[in-house]
């Protein structure tokens, strides 16, 4: 399903004043498909992603997935939860993962979440694992993982459930050029092969050669955007 | 109980110092419960095992509290009581604590005169005669005496009739058995004729009869639970052992608490990323809440079986007793209150921001 930003604008108080962190930004990832959102620290993009997830409401505008409305201004916490564990996968800027798990539990959590026995997603989880190649690794704890490793598991664990909307904050801040870019690959691959409308944020556009569209923000508006290259 | 099984193994040295120390809460509760019941024991089972369910003191003043040293019942009163109409039985007890003298030594008793023949008698020393005592076993074993023995009672020389093969005692001293008249004659009794201190009564309806039998006949009634507290000795003892463990129940769910604080301040981050991947609010508080029962019910189980070995090993040596009051009370207490204290730390899971887990750590 795709994915549609229709005219969200987030506004922050700010002391006495207010902050537009987001400013009527409409935007529509296609499923199958990977966005970039570029720009520098302050100007939006991570704002955005949380609205995009459900993480912050927006002051105005909704964030559809396919036709449904799934978050917007008065969307209830508890439906936005339930929204983002059934239809949303996110990777966080840093890796995020509990310290407690394995790199398979990491994973078979999402079916816990669900209500289900964690056994009914293993064969997933660990397909998954094999795809960012960390088969062999799978019950390490994150402590024994490289930062490298930890960072696809990361991007493993949000893709478990198949969710429709992959957001990935940052993916490549604590890597170098080549990892990095290997990490928005591997991204961009997994988002085309399960038909995933993925968000990449990022500062680094030499990383994104592989996103299928670049879109640019400034002081919380879409500044540029770059034809979709067909996948 | 998905991440809260797999933090308690990974983080297997904090949990298990916060087992430790709610075991050694736990030992002291349960350890102290168990020895506030053996001093209750010693000092009013000479009441609690009165073949009767209340007792009438007669007080000098009408608004003075029950109290064995100062209540003096005549014959008229425990003969109306006989006559009341709801009361089985109406025996009158003498209770005073003396000293005792054998052959070989000397010891403190409570003496408790009773009417030969009366059901406040042990079997074995139904048919006492005057001039007659029988001796509780720690009696007989404080004096060195047995059967055919002559003691000395507050004065008065008794034969030894029969040595009982029960622990009774009345504020931690060993009881004896004497006629009323031997009592009466050694206890100085106040007031006009031969007296007796309270009147031990079996009720058949309690509520309709001690009200107007109580105000017909100026005594104060009481079940032989509440006579405990008669004892002056009882009610100092028992208040100090009991605040003490109060005072312990709240430390324990202090210290519960200020851990569990601390435990989940330190995991915010884990909880927001929790909350980001769409664990609900109440997912995260029944697997907190969870782990919160695994350690309090492992850390209250192990000091309570410490408390249990202890109590049976130091048990010739102080009066311990072990028993569902002294041991699952006391274990459930624990629980229950260190469940409150977790609760109150682990609510603030519900004011984590998912957001967060947008920032980096």
């Amino acid at each position: 399903m795709d994915l549609h930003l229709d005219r969200i604008t987030l506004v922050y108080p700010d002391g006495d004043e207010t902050l537009t962190a987001v400013d009527d930004v409409s935007l529509t990832v296609p499923a199958g498909t990977t966005t970039a959102l570029l720009g520098p620290s302050g100007s939006g993009k991570s704002s955005l992603l949380a609205v995009a997830g459900g993480l912050t409401r927006p002051t105005s505008g909704d964030v559809r997935i396919g036709e449904d409305v799934a978050f917007g201004p008065h969307t209830p916490l508890r439906a936005a939860t339930r929204t983002r564990l059934e239809q949303v996968g996110i990777v966080f800027q840093a890796p995020q993962l509990l310290a407690s798990l394995t790199a398979l539990e990491q994973l078979e959590l999402h079916a816990h979440l669900r209500g289900r026995r964690p056994a009914t997603v293993r064969d997933e989880a660990t397909a998954l694992l094999g795809e960012v190649g960390l088969a062999d690794l799978a019950h390490r704890h994150p402590a024994q993982l490289s930062g490298g490793q930890r960072q696809r598991v990361a991007i493993a664990r949000a893709l478990v459930g198949s969710p429709d909307v992959l957001l990935v904050d940052e993916p490549t801040s604590a890597l170098d050029h080549e990892r990095g870019t290997q990490v928005v690959e591997l991204v961009t691959r997994l988002a085309r092969e399960r038909g995933a409308a993925a968000v990449i944020v990022s500062h680094d556009a030499s990383t994104l050669g592989s996103v299928d569209r670049t879109v640019r923000i400034v002081n919380g508006r879409l500044e540029t955007a770059e034809a979709l290259v067909p996948g | 109980m998905f991440v809260a099984l797999r933090d308690l193994r990974h983080a297997r040295g904090r949990f298990t110092l916060m087992l430790v120390v709610i075991a050694m809460i736990t030992f002291l509760v349960t350890f102290l419960a168990s020895l506030t019941a053996g001093l209750s024991r010693e000092s009013t089972s000479a009441v609690t095992d009165l073949p009767a369910d209340h007792l009438a003191f007669a007080m000098p003043a009408p608004d003075d509290a029950p109290d064995f040293t100062a209540s003096t019942v005549t014959p008229d009163q425990w003969q109306a009581w006989a006559d009341a109409p709801g009361v089985t039985s109406a025996d009158p007890l003498g209770v005073m604590t003396t000293r005792a003298e054998s052959s070989t030594t000397t010891a403190p008793v409570t003496a408790l005169g009773v009417e030969p023949g009366s059901v406040l008698l042990p079997g074995p020393a139904r048919d006492l005669a005057t001039g007659t005592v029988a001796l509780s076993a720690d009696a007989a074993a404080a004096l060195a005496a047995d059967v055919g023995d002559r003691v000395d009672v507050a004065g008065a020389e008794l034969r030894v009739g029969a040595v009982v093969d029960e622990e009774v005692s009345f504020a931690h001293t060993p009881v004896v058995w004497t006629t009323l008249g031997d009592w009466q004659a050694v206890a100085a009794p106040r007031g006009d004729g031969p007296t007796a201190t309270v009147v031990a009564l079996t009720l058949d309806e309690p509520d309709a009869t001690v009200a107007a039998t109580d105000a017909a006949l100026g005594t104060v009634t009481v079940t032989t639970a509440q006579a405990r507290s008669a004892i002056g000795s009882f009610s100092a003892e028992n208040g100090s052992l009991t605040t003490i463990q109060v005072f312990l129940l709240a430390i324990s769910a202090l210290v519960v608490g200020a851990f569990f604080t601390v435990w989940t301040i330190s995991r915010a981050g884990d909880v927001a990323v929790l909350k980001a991947l769409g664990a609900s609010t109440r997912y995260l508080l029944r697997d907190a809440m969870g782990q919160a029962v695994v350690v309090l019910v492992l850390g209250v189980g192990a000091g309570t079986a410490v408390a249990v070995v202890a109590a049976a090993l130091l048990g010739g040596a102080v009066p311990a007793v072990v028993g569902v009051a002294t041991t699952l009370v006391p274990a459930v207490a624990l629980v229950a209150t260190g469940f409150v204290g977790a609760a109150l730390a682990i609510v603030r899971i519900t004011r984590i921001d998912p957001h967060a887990a947008l920032a980096a750590r």
